[in-house]
């Protein structure tokens, strides 16, 4: 009985032939208290060693972190992790969700990372989020910088005017995925890869209804930075930022302001590249993390 | 610059979007005209089923219009190269940047926004 029990936790490893293969990454449910409600958060990891935790962007979800979960190089140096934020992917909203309007602030997504974390038990990880995520790195690293040993920003900038009413991203006469999708495709570089573009517009077409706007709450109005970045103090734990060029959501210029507010800061503009950087043209953003990866490996 | 890139990718811009079966399909539930305005020179674009219907070269006296994109001639010739700049690769950019405005009923627009930008983005081949 114990012996079937323990079998039941640690099945054999599942085998692929046929032409067919797994990749090394491993989905899991993470069952826990979140802002005093209990959620179930999907998350995925592989490689080993330092804990790379990575935060996808507003109405998108883990799958955006695939390649780096593929990368034979990152992951013999780092445990890449990637969860779903809750709303997101393949996370549930906490129950009595059909009840409110989801709307993300800042205190509630500090939180988030500092439970998973805690939860996940990862001591001294590297936080790297990219829009909102990387938006969220500048609040962690002013807030609790001695809990990280690095932060990675991708596009991110202190703050963004709204340029559109964002209630067009949540009303029955407007399809929901569609038009959120339609609102960032333009975010992408023109020169990426169909395959990725497509990919990277697909999770946005899969979002939940307002969750895209709920988190364009974080990252347009709760979550502005600006007068709080001479707090910030990049010898408690390094800081950087990396930002493509054809991004008009976090512009290049956003990021580099930035660069010259927070001492310290070390600011890359990823040529080619848009708002998705690790999604939308995995292997070129590739070539610029991975410069970054080995000074957080020293 | 002159209103002549714009000229050509409006010419051009029928015959491209009707050909295009995929595209057309993705119009299907389109039905409306707007106003594309590059610096002094108008057209009225008439949309039926995905399809252009027809293109009419201003200027114009009383014109009608669900919704109208208004930017320069310089920003137009930017947005149809075929390798635009950045703030030049897409309509929302323009808007973001303040290059380019959107007026008028909004809805069709952004309803079938993909579609608007691939109808647009269709002719920048051909100005090259």
């Amino acid at each position: 009985m114990s012996q079937a029990i323990a079998s039941q936790q640690h099945p054999a490893p599942l085998t692929a032939g046929n032409g067919a293969s797994f990749e090394p990454v491993t989905g899991r449910y993470l069952n826990l208290s979140l802002l005093g409600k209990a959620h179930r958060l999907y998350m995925e990891e592989s490689g080993q060693g330092i804990p790379l935790l990575c935060l996808h962007t507003a109405g998108s979800d883990s799958r955006q972190y695939r390649a780096l979960q593929n990368d034979e190089q990152i992951l013999r140096n780092f445990r890449v992790i990637a969860f779903d934020l809750p709303y997101h992917g393949k996370s549930s909203p906490p129950a009595g969700w059909q009840s409110h309007e989801y709307k993300l602030t800042s205190s509630d997504y500090v939180q988030i990372v500092l439970t998973v974390c805690a939860a996940l038990g990862l001591e001294k990880p590297v936080v790297m989020g990219c829009s909102i995520g990387g938006r969220i790195v500048l609040q962690l690293a002013l807030e609790h910088a001695q809990r990280f040993r690095a932060l990675i920003g991708l596009q991110s900038g202190a703050h963004v005017d709204p340029y559109y009413d964002l209630d067009w991203l949540h009303r029955p006469d407007v399809h929901g995925g569609e038009v959120c999708a339609g609102i960032v495709s333009g975010l992408i570089g023109p020169s990426a890869p169909a395959a990725e573009r497509w990919e990277t517009l697909w999770h946005y077409m899969q979002s939940g209804p307002g969750v895209f706007k709920g988190d364009l709450y974080f990252y347009k109005i709760d979550g502005d930075m600006r007068g709080r970045l001479g707090g910030i103090d990049t010898s408690r734990c390094p800081l950087y930022l990396l930002s493509g060029e054809y991004d008009y959501s976090c512009t290049p210029q956003d990021t580099q302001d930035l660069g010259r507010r927070i001492s310290g800061a070390q600011v890359t503009i990823m040529e080619g590249l848009g708002h998705f950087p690790m999604s939308e043209d995995s292997q070129l953003f590739l070539r610029y993390l991975r410069p970054v990866l080995e000074q957080v490996l020293r | 610059m002159t209103d002549s890139s714009t000229a050509t990718a409006i010419d051009d811009l029928r015959e491209r979007v009707n050909s295009d079966d995929w595209l057309v399909h993705r119009g299907r539930f389109v039905e409306t005209r707007f106003l594309l305005e590059s610096g002094t020179q108008t057209y009225l674009i008439a949309i039926h089923a995905g399809r252009i219907e027809s293109v009419i070269k201003g200027p114009f006296v009383m014109p009608q219009w669900v919704f109208a994109l208004r930017a320069s001639s310089q920003t137009w010739d930017e947005f149809w190269q075929a390798n635009p700049k950045p703030g030049f690769n897409d309509l929302m950019a323009m808007i973001k940047f303040r290059t380019m405005k959107l007026e008028g009923n909004q809805l069709p627009f952004i309803a079938n926004l993909l579609y608007f930008k691939d109808v647009l983005a269709s002719v920048r081949s051909s100005t090259c």
